[in-house]
């Protein structure tokens, strides 16, 4: 009797929180699944059609493009986003001045609403009176033709993606790199490690699972791109900028085919699920 | 970046102290006191010091000082070439003018409430949920806390679509409902808010019940007065994030005097001269400005317990 009425009060405190997930959460799953194999436009009928869909996103000539254009965008999305918070935090954390107003400054992109960022950079980027372009133009170097040129649009995106973000990265390394005990380094000196072996042994070891959990976080992070796409580029110049969640979005809400969406969203996911899984692994490392 | 740390941290070493006021050293990092406040090791500190200072300010407060001057200058103006570093005529018109092209009245009350609205659901949804899970532990909790966790491994942009159609079967376009439900299905809060709710002590809620206060009473009571710091970062995130959300009010806001402020911008930015963008963007950022200076210890502290211990 007792056991019952704990549970009821209990189910009484979780059901908000459960019909959000239902509806919200679970249920879209298993809908993204239905999708993928049934043809519908929201407005009549949805109709099964098996595989169709899936051949509909191989068939489509951007699908290749956009699968490129989101992994050169996470790799290069990786060799700034990933590689520079980190080196900014080592350098942050031998600083013994101005740190506030560091930490301050570095996170301030990352409060702005996105589209902010996004719309001022793409005043940067213009060809013409753009920030960029008279900078270069004041060192004497040639204007670059940034958004609008296939061959530095990706480039171009990858930069404000960086800017808007990597102040959360360089915060976390930066906490996981005072909680290194400072007995280590003191140890690494008296055995005449340098500064380089020091960061080396010392560092990286210590920090090494936030290191790949940050990894994985920021792959599926950035291989979701979307809105700088969508609002800098549209995907071109040419499908440059075509990315696998710009496509998506394409294919449900400008051609109302929402079941090839949900097929490209599949394979997204499927994709993304194999990084999650390995992320996963890592926390269970973590804790125990 | 890279050359600026390798410089900094070969430079420190070696060297002998000469040194008037030595920098202060509280916890060691990888260069040691020692080396830091011998004499190259001081040269080198405070020219690293100089470049990132430089670098940082130039990298992350100028693009808003640039966004700034930009609004006060006129459109002429922004088209020189070469731009003018400090505005010639400075004048806040292209304010005014973007408060009216974009609608940014409206569109601020809608985005407040939305977020003031979702943050209100959110908290009452979560808090009780996790509350439950942590301090009523009912049959089947751990199951249900782990798939509420599974969601967090499923990439936002994949449910994008099937959540909308969901959203149309229900009939909830352009209604906050569509917003703040979503919303309140995190995994992620009521996980940190259950972590916290857990490490209460177990009298404290046994005193309670013997005074007899039912579970309602005990939560209001006991609980939520003792988990004000979790409670504080919880709050800030789930304001901050419905403020900045762009793609699923883009969705399911389409009437044009119910969309968010950055739905709104984004619509109508083509449209109006870029000093007046700069207004807009300017005002749309005033906000999260301020809550950062206001709330800036918490969210650097929810930042870092999240995503560390997560």
């Amino acid at each position: 009797m007792q056991i019952l009425r704990r549970n009821l009060t209990a189910y009484g405190f979780l059901c908000a929180a459960l019909a959000c997930f239902t509806v919200f959460a679970w249920y879209p799953m298993v809908r993204e699944f239905i999708l993928s194999f049934q043809k519908t436009d929201l407005i009549n009928e949805p109709v099964w059609v098996g595989l169709d869909n899936f051949r509909t996103a191989f068939l489509d000539p951007a699908f290749g493009q956009a699968w490129l254009n989101t992994l050169e965008f996470t790799f290069l999305a990786l060799l700034c986003g990933y590689a520079v918070p980190f080196v900014v935090a080592l350098v942050l954390n031998e600083l013994r001045h101005a740190r506030a107003y560091l930490r301050f400054v570095v996170y301030l992109p990352v409060m702005l609403p996105p589209i902010v960022a996004v719309l001022l950079f793409r005043w940067f980027y213009d060809p013409g009176p753009g920030l960029f372009n008279q900078v270069l133009d004041f060192f004497g170097l040639p204007p670059l033709a940034w958004l609008d040129s296939s061959s530095t649009a990706l480039l171009s995106l990858v930069i404000v993606s960086t800017w808007m973000n990597m102040g959360s990265a360089t915060l976390i390394y930066l906490a996981a790199l005072q909680n290194i005990p400072p007995e280590l380094y003191e140890a690494a000196e008296l055995d005449g490690a340098g500064i380089f072996k020091r960061i080396r042994h010392v560092t990286i070891p210590q920090t090494r699972l936030i290191l790949l959990l940050m990894l994985m976080l920021q792959i599926v992070a950035t291989m979701q791109v979307f809105i700088e796409p969508y609002m800098l580029t549209g995907g071109g110049p040419e499908n440059a900028t075509v990315t696998v969640a710009y496509l998506m979005f394409q294919n449900a809400f400008t051609l109302q085919d929402y079941g090839s969406a949900g097929a490209l969203g599949m394979m997204l996911m499927i994709v993304l699920l194999v990084f999650a899984a390995f992320q996963l692994r890592l926390t269970r490392e973590d804790k125990a | 970046m890279i050359s600026v740390g390798a410089r900094a941290a070969t430079g420190r070493k070696r060297g002998r102290k000469r040194s008037p006021r030595p920098i202060e050293v509280q916890f060691r990092t990888i260069v040691s006191p020692h080396q830091l406040n011998s004499r190259w090791g001081r040269r080198i500190y405070w020219l690293v010091l100089v470049t990132v200072l430089v670098v940082f300010t130039l990298a992350f407060v100028f693009p808003l000082y640039w966004m700034v001057t930009g609004a006060l200058k006129t459109p002429e103006e922004l088209a020189q070439m070469p731009p003018t570093l400090v505005p010639a005529d400075p004048s806040p018109d292209a304010f005014f003018e973007a408060w009216d092209l974009f609608d940014i009245g409206t569109l601020l009350v809608n985005t407040a409430y939305y977020s003031l609205g979702g943050w209100v659901v959110c908290m009452a949804v979560d808090v009780s949920a996790a509350y439950a899970l942590s301090k009523l532990r009912p049959m089947f909790g751990g199951l249900i806390l782990g798939m509420m966790l599974a969601t967090l491994m499923i990439p936002a942009m994949v449910v994008l679509i099937p959540l909308y159609v969901t959203v149309v079967d229900l009939g909830l376009l352009n209604n906050a409902w569509a917003l703040w439900l979503p919303a309140a299905a995190n995994g992620f809060n009521i996980f940190l808010l259950k972590r916290f709710f857990d490490s209460i002590p177990r009298e404290l809620i046994e005193a309670a019940q013997i005074d007899g206060a039912g579970p309602a009473r005990i939560l209001r009571s006991v609980v939520l007065p003792i988990s004000r710091p979790i409670l504080g970062v919880v709050s800030i995130f789930t304001i901050v994030t419905s403020f900045k959300d762009f793609v699923w009010p883009l969705l399911v806001m389409t009437d044009s005097d119910r969309m968010t402020i950055s739905v709104g911008l984004s619509q109508t930015a083509g449209a109006v001269t870029q000093n007046q963008v700069m207004g807009g963007l300017l005002i749309t950022s005033i906000p999260m400005i301020i809550v950062f200076f206001i709330f800036q210890r918490h969210i650097m502290a929810g930042l870092t317990a999240g995503s560390i211990k997560g």
